[in-house]
């Protein structure tokens, strides 16, 4: 399956922005984001980025005050998805300039567009990044 | 509302708005209505059935991005609706060559979201070409995808697609040397890294690659990659070519290469584990760890053992857990003792999380790799010591079963856990090895100093108060051995011991109560009794159920706790049995133990006896087993008694009689019971024939039933194979012994029985698997034949296993249109057979329609325009032929009952014969179980004719011609 979710929560452990690629009920949800936040926030930049929860791995990286927390089968291979996640960062870096949590909060849809375009059903669909971006262009235009 | 959602609140109010925003036609509508869906409604949601259409009018439409839009959701959320209506077409996209290549990717994981939803939907078979062909792509964006899907296909069947294998490998040489890949795909300099890595993975589903100069590639490719990786500064670039890096080198131990390039692995692991770069440390753990499964490069592994133990120290717990699985796979007998120590030294340190695991590790490795024993109970009393709480049942239970089990290592043992118990807080856990220890071996220690009973007692009387109640009949046990052990009695200790007995005679716990209750009654009773508290015989070995434990802690906690019961179920009721049994009854006492009822009842028969006759002692002593009467009784039980726990039984059953006549002279009638019994034994309860035939129409039920045993069966049907189970019962309390079962099997039936076991402890059930196979159509029946002994007495009994042509039809309905077509191209013998049959069990058509359902074979009523004519269809499998329909027709005469005329027809003219006799047999003889509801409908009673009454009454005329 791949990527199993992705979440992006702020220093304080409030959710930005959650993705799932498989179907869990609202309490699940809402039950294991508070764990894997608890688990990740707790932990120091010295620490590895990754993090072994229930049956899953947590691949996480942090920008400023935003987690970026994406979870994934145990034999993903963690370090792409490391730099998937950077990927992601670069590429609203490009859309927004210079992104930051409060973009993410107002331009939520623009978010769910860029990730809807490089995730899909747990695969990486798409790594270029003009490519992402141009669904996201047409609709401003529209 | 999407950001209501993700808060936590449920939006159900939206989510029609969402789906209708769909079918918007401007597009950021239509964009926002898509993603919308997509995130809150799951895949059996009722309102996506409205959004179907509107999603394949998108799909199938002339607008890109519209496409990409429906694609992407039906690819997030695609359920079975989805994929039965729109799986055509966006196969039909994802290859044809005039759409954009934005859309072709999106349609490739669409399909893959379907077909792993749905496998039975999508028909994936003529895509191994086409697949091929989508790996010749260009653009990277629909490689990527492409090759996502591949990893699924191949994983599912990695056989159809060895024609991607070069592709493959052309795309990452391609990567690799960087050749033709667009600016915009590279990332930080190293082309898609991504992508890559799902390559080398796709590749890792094939088991091995023949063909040299793929072969050769490749390994060129691998060793760029594992040579031309090195730490740069940039964190992002070094991130992505590990990625790529790790990658490959799963795919190298995928491969098993050459020595050389594996041992270059381990060297570049060996480099990974001491980086400072945590991730890169945890993964050259992880994969160190996966390298341990593939190959034997332990000794080179081995070097870095020092640097895998700093790793335990490491401050983050993930690269902990990595380092301790690491150790826990590389440990072996050479360095056992080292890890081990290490494991338990880092055990006071380590935190909550981890300890449970780390305990039982270190306690499996001491078991697995132990070196000598008595260093195996020391690292299991020190791991008690340190982390108790974190120690399971099972460990310790496992630690005495080792200790029981050899005699060198009981006195040190003991005095052990007579150290342990001196500290002044211990575990409550330790409290239980350490009593039931020295309850069992105390008496070995006697002669050191402060081990004398009175002072074990007392040591261990101490700890009493701070224990839980599931503790407390431990330490009963371990008193009651202490003052057995204490020859000769010091009433003072007796005493003390006995006011604790009475203390705990009237307590809450049943368990605690029985065994104070019990253990009273038996130390006054004095020495005659005392052997039944001797030392437990050893156990059984069996399976460690740590390592089956460790074996299924990744699965979950449910079945987990269920393994966990059992043993201790187990455990435990092998501590009640023994404890209770005479010491002489050995070996048969083994299977006793597994048996958890039989042993309470004796119990509860013998602690009733003793209630009830212990103001009547001097009754009592005069009765004992031991007395010369007994001679007398040994020789009528003699057959009893070799096989039951001899003393107990004997006993108990006097006991009661004892007690509930009264009359001295119990021997006598003790004595007649069971001779009665013997006398009788042969005849089964119920007929067996009868029993057979209910069967033959039932798939569970009796097959065979007498005194001391039933056979009860249970039986799967599948196509052409069934799986029978024989639940082999013991209804006595004594073991039956001898037991033997062969199988003969007629000639189309493949039938094996597993193993059944020689004796049937009392009061169990023995399943006994059968796998049963049908070659070809044959109305043989196969034949049980099965024997045991109960005292002197052989009892065989030969038993047709109902396993008859009927089990392999499968009940199919036809309608007139199928039916007249394939009843006509059957035409005359051999494929299709008339009979008249005469001379049969008169009956009304209801009851026969009944009776051909009961037999598999589906009656169609209405087919013929005769009331008085009856069709039925079914299919037949076997091994030899395909599934074969089967066509029935039965002509009944109104005026005269007992005769019919019957066209069977198949497609196999063995089939049709044999079927054909089959239900003549049915028709002819039906058994008597079934008369007797059919006497009760209200058809007028029909004298019945005389030649199928005689083959009804006589079942012995009726087997030897089934037989």
């Amino acid at each position: 399956m791949g990527i199993r979710f992705i979440l992006m929560v702020n220093k304080q452990g409030q959710t930005r922005l959650a993705q799932y690629y498989e179907y869990l009920t609202l309490e699940e949800r809402r039950a294991l984001e508070g764990e894997i936040v608890r688990k990740c926030l707790a932990r120091t930049e010295q620490q590895c980025s990754f993090v072994e929860h229930r049956n899953y791995k947590i691949v996480y990286r942090r920008y400023a005050s935003l987690f970026f927390l994406v979870g994934v089968d145990n034999d993903e291979n963690e370090l792409a998805i490391l730099e998937f996640i950077h990927l992601l960062v670069e590429t609203m870096d490009r859309h927004f300039g210079n992104v930051c949590e409060l973009d993410i909060m107002f331009h939520l849809e623009k978010a769910h567009f860029m990730l809807e375009e490089m995730v899909m059903n747990g695969c990486i669909v798409e790594t270029s990044k003009s490519n992402i971006l141009t669904p996201i262009q047409l609709m401003e235009k529209a | 509302m999407l950001y209501i959602f993700m808060l936590g609140y449920d939006v159900d109010f939206g989510h029609m708005e969402a789906v209708s925003l769909i079918s918007a036609p401007k597009y950021p509508e239509k964009q926002v209505g898509y993603i919308v869906t997509s995130c809150l409604l799951n895949e059996n949601h009722d309102f996506l059935r409205l959004a179907i259409n509107t999603v394949r009018n998108d799909i199938i439409g002339r607008n890109e991005t519209f496409q990409c839009l429906a694609l992407t959701m039906v690819g997030n959320i695609g359920g079975r609706d989805f994929a039965e209506s729109l799986a055509p077409d966006v196969q039909k996209l994802l290859i044809s060559s005039s759409c954009r290549p934005l859309v072709r990717k999106k349609a490739a994981l669409c399909l893959l979201r379907l077909f792993r939803k749905n496998p039975d939907v999508v028909n994936v078979d003529g895509w191994v070409d086409r697949m091929a062909q989508l790996l010749d792509e260009r653009d990277l964006g629909v490689l990527t995808s492409s090759m996502s899907l591949l990893v699924a296909l191949v994983s599912n069947n990695h056989e159809a697609y060895w024609s991607c294998l070069p592709k493959c490998v052309k795309t990452l040489e391609r990567l690799a040397r960087n050749q033709d890949i667009p600016q915009e795909y590279t990332y930080y300099g190293i082309p898609s890294p991504w992508l890559q890595v799902k390559t080398m993975r796709a590749l890792q589903y094939f088991p091995t690659i023949e063909d040299p100069n793929t072969r050769r590639s490749l390994f060129e490719v691998l060793q760029r990659i594992l040579m031309g990786t090195d730490v740069v500064k940039n964190v992002n670039k070094n991130n992505a070519s590990h990625a790529v890096l790790f990658e490959a080198l799963a795919l190298v131990m995928h491969l098993d290469a050459e020595k050389e390039m594996m041992s270059q692995c381990v060297a570049l692991l060996g480099k990974f584990i001491a980086v400072r770069e945590p991730n890169i440390r945890y993964l050259g753990l992880e994969n160190m760890t996966r390298m341990l499964l593939v190959t034997d490069v332990q000794d080179i592994i081995k070097r870095h053992q020092a640097q895998i133990i700093t790793s335990l120290k490491d401050p983050d717990i993930s690269i902990r857990r990595r380092a301790l699985d690491l150790l826990y796979g590389m440990c072996d007998i050479t360095n056992a003792k080292d890890i081990v120590e290490e494991l338990l030294q880092y055990l006071s340190t380590a935190e909550f999380a981890m300890r449970e695991e780390l305990s039982l590790k270190a306690a499996i490795l001491a078991e697995k790799f132990a070196p000598d024993l008595s260093w195996y109970v020391d690292v299991i009393l020190q791991l008690i010591d340190k982390a108790g709480d974190f120690v399971s049942d099972d460990i310790w239970f496992r630690v005495v079963q080792f200790v029981t089990n050899n005699e060198d290592l009981q006195p040190y043992a003991a005095a052990k856990a007579r150290e342990y118990l001196d500290k002044p807080a211990i575990h409550e856990t330790m409290v239980k090895v350490s009593a039931y220890l020295l309850g069992e071996f105390g008496h070995l220690l006697a002669r050191r100093p402060g081990c004398s009973p009175k002072e074990l007692f007392s040591i261990i009387h101490e700890k009493l108060p701070t224990v839980l109640s599931s503790t407390i009949p431990i330490l009963l046990s371990t008193y009651a051995k202490i003052l057995m052990h204490t020859q000769p009695p010091d009433p003072e200790l007796q005493n003390q011991i006995w006011g604790i007995f009475n203390k705990y005679e009237s307590c809450i716990d049943a368990e605690i109560q029985q065994r104070a209750v019990e253990y009273h009654a038996l130390s006054r009773k004095g020495a005659s009794l005392m052997d039944i508290l001797a030392e437990m015989p050893k156990f059984p070995e069996r399976q460690s159920a740590l390592i089956k434990k460790a074996e299924d802690t990744e699965v979950d906690t449910a079945e987990q706790s269920a393994i966990k019961l059992r043993a201790q179920q187990q455990m435990s009721s092998a501590l009640v049995v023994t404890d209770q049994r005479p010491a002489n009854g050995t070996p048969s006492g083994i299977q006793l133990s597994l048996v958890k009822v039989p042993s309470m009842s004796i119990n509860e028969d013998q602690n009733m006896a003793e209630q009830g006759l212990s103001h009547e002692n001097g009754i009592l002593s005069k009765v004992d087993p031991q007395t010369p009467s007994a001679d007398l009784l040994g020789d009528l039980l003699g057959p009893l008694a070799i096989e039951g726990p001899p003393g107990t039984d004997v006993q108990s059953q006097q006991n009661i009689v004892s007690g509930l006549e009264n009359v001295p002279n119990t021997v006598e009638a003790a004595a007649i019971v069971p001779v009665e019994e013997q006398t009788n034994s042969v005849q089964p309860i119920g007929s067996i024939a009868e029993r057979f035939h209910a069967l033959c129409l039932k798939d569970s039920g009796v097959l065979y039933e007498d005194p001391y045993i039933q056979i009860g069966i249970k039986a799967e049907w599948r196509a052409h194979q069934g799986r029978v189970v024989l639940f082999l019962g013991n209804k006595n309390t004594s073991p039956l012994v001898s037991v033997h079962a062969i199988i003969l099997p007629p000639s189309h039936l493949k039938i094996e029985l597993s193993l059944v076991p020689d004796t049937i402890p009392p009061r169990a059930q023995v399943q006994c698997p059968l796998e049963v196979v049908n070659l070809r159509p044959s109305r043989d029946v196969a034949v049980l034949d099965f024997s045991y002994k109960f005292g002197n007495n052989m009892v065989n009994a030969k038993l047709r296993l109902p396993a008859v042509l009927n089990k392999f039809l499968h009940p199919i309905s036809v309608s007139g249109d199928e039916f007249f077509p394939q009843w006509r191209s059957l035409s005359g013998p051999p494929l299709k057979l008339q009979e008249v049959v005469r001379g049969v069990r008169p009956m009304p058509l209801l009851d026969m329609a009944n009776l051909f359902n009961s037999f598999r074979l589906m009656v169609s009523p209405g087919l013929d325009p005769n009331p008085n004519n009856l069709v039925a269809s079914t299919t037949y499998y076997s091994e030899s032929t395909r599934p074969m329909l089967c066509l029935i027709r039965i002509e009944t005469d109104p005026a005269d009952r007992t005769q019919l005329r019957m066209t069977v027809a198949s497609g196999d003219p063995t089939l049709t014969f044999e079927l054909k006799e089959f239900i003549k047999e049915q028709l002819v003889s039906i058994p008597t179980a079934l008369r007797s509801p059919m006497a009760a409908t209200p058809a007028p009673p029909i004298p019945q004719p005389t030649s199928p009454a005689a083959a009804l009454t006589d079942p012995g005329a009726m087997l030897a011609g089934l037989l």
